[in-house]
């Protein structure tokens, strides 16, 4: 349709970032970005070119504490029929992981969407749980299930996650000097560009909204490096062919008339203020940590510790590379993960591991 | 996770629409936003999160090879 890998335009585009002679740190947030990065090779053209990306929390998965993966298997555990998004089912706990517990026969189930879950409560009668994990581009689903006369026996346990609160989080931390950022597309296309404009208001951070083919990466890393040469901190959107200023407003009234926002922890980081999403009081009958209290009462009760030697939680705030990690490629592979970051398919450390950054991998 | 594919609307049945993802078809939610048949629209986890604007796309690769004509001279 369009030439979004128009190779000859990759290398002129490659070749401007380079006459820039500088270097340059960049971050995404969006295990997609980080797929395009690694799969098309352009994380190794970039290091040519003085470019070096991170990945920061931008994995739903990766980031969702080990307490909420245990309410999770506290309910599966408890008889409740649990449903998930697939890349759920293999994050270890401190106890196991959800696939554990469907293996000793409990009912775990993995779907596609948030109406799955609705059919799924509908068909069995009993008590259904939805784990609504992603940030802002997945909970208006979940918002559209609970605003649409759901059963009675459905209920959700809400992860769901504001991505703006992380990036700040990581500029007031201070850890990685950024030049930039590279604004996730879809994210971006519920919440508009509006809603990074206070990152380069507050901090002067150069940003672009980009896409998610090869040349959407190269040209938003270009229009990034621009921005830094000319000392014009801004926010450019790249995605113009998906992403308005304002955002989808639907989907943004949606999320406000469904969720309230708390404060919660992310993995790697500290309570982020205001980053979670939790039902409002209009919708307590289907709020699973209201109605299975006595259930997650010993998890809430519990201090969890994240796996010995992961080291999730430093590439998620962008610190160190997934192939920094003692364990990477060694202890821990897809096949046997110790952190989330190498379970979901949108974790820095299974993405670099599955197209075998540094010599490890497949 | 946040993985959305662009397909094109065949057929709308209320809030729900056919979408074709270059031939294989699949419905999803279109409620978030006001597609007609024809439009691509990007599909994230079974709804439909925004309409594609084939006329800016278009633009956009306009304005980047022009851009890195005028770079060259």
């Amino acid at each position: 349709m369009f030439r979004y890998r128009d190779k000859a335009l990759a290398e002129r585009i490659i070749r401007e970032i380079k006459d820039f002679d500088r270097h340059f740190t960049f971050m995404h947030v969006c295990g997609t970005h980080q797929d395009t990065l690694v799969r098309h090779g352009l994380d190794s053209l970039f290091k040519e070119a003085n470019v070096e990306i991170r990945q920061g929390p931008g994995c739903p998965v990766c980031v969702t504490t080990q307490k909420e993966i245990e309410e999770a298997m506290a309910l599966a555990k408890a008889g409740k029929t649990v449903v998930s998004y697939g890349d759920m089912m293999r994050v270890p706990g401190n106890t196991g992981t959800l696939n554990d517990i469907k293996s000793k026969g409990g009912d775990v189930r993995i779907v596609y969407s948030a109406e799955d879950a609705v059919a799924i409560a509908r068909k069995t009668g009993k008590d259904t749980v939805f784990l609504g994990v992603g940030f802002e581009t997945t909970a208006p689903g979940t918002a559209a299930i609970l605003l649409d006369n759901p059963p009675e026996n459905l209920s959700v346990l809400s992860f769901h996650r504001f991505t703006p609160p992380a990036l700040k989080a990581i500029i007031d931390m201070g850890e990685v000097k950024l030049d930039g950022l590279i604004e996730p597309g879809h994210v971006s296309t519920i919440v508009g560009v509006k809603a990074w404009e206070f990152l380069t208001k507050d901090y002067g951070i150069s940003q672009v909204v980009a896409g998610f083919e090869p040349i959407d990466l190269l040209m938003a890393t270009y229009m990034l490096a621009r921005q830094v040469v000319r000392g014009e901190p801004k926010i450019e959107n790249e995605y113009s062919r998906l992403v308005k200023y304002e955002g989808n407003i639907r989907a943004q009234s949606a999320l406000r008339e469904v969720f309230r926002t708390v404060d919660v922890s992310w993995r790697g980081f500290p309570t982020l203020p205001d980053s979670g999403m939790e039902l409002k009081k209009e919708f307590d009958g289907h709020n699973a940590r209201l109605l299975f209290e006595d259930v997650l009462e010993p998890v809430w009760k519990t201090e969890f510790r994240d796996p010995p030697g992961c080291r999730c939680g430093d590439v998620l705030r962008g610190v160190i590379d997934s192939t920094e990690c003692p364990l990477f490629g060694k202890a821990c592979i897809p096949s046997n993960p110790i952190g989330p970051c190498m379970v979901s398919t949108e974790g820095s450390c299974n993405i670099m591991y599955r197209y075998g950054r540094k010599g490890v991998g497949p | 996770m946040c993985l959305a594919v662009p397909g094109r609307v065949v057929e709308i049945d209320g809030k729900r629409a056919m979408i074709d993802y270059g031939g294989t078809k699949r419905s999803a939610n279109i409620s978030m936003v006001d597609a007609k048949v024809g439009d691509y629209v990007v599909v994230h986890a079974g709804f439909a999160i925004e309409i594609m604007d084939e006329k800016s796309a278009k633009e956009v690769i306009r304005e980047f090879e022009e851009m890195m004509d005028k770079l060259e001279l």
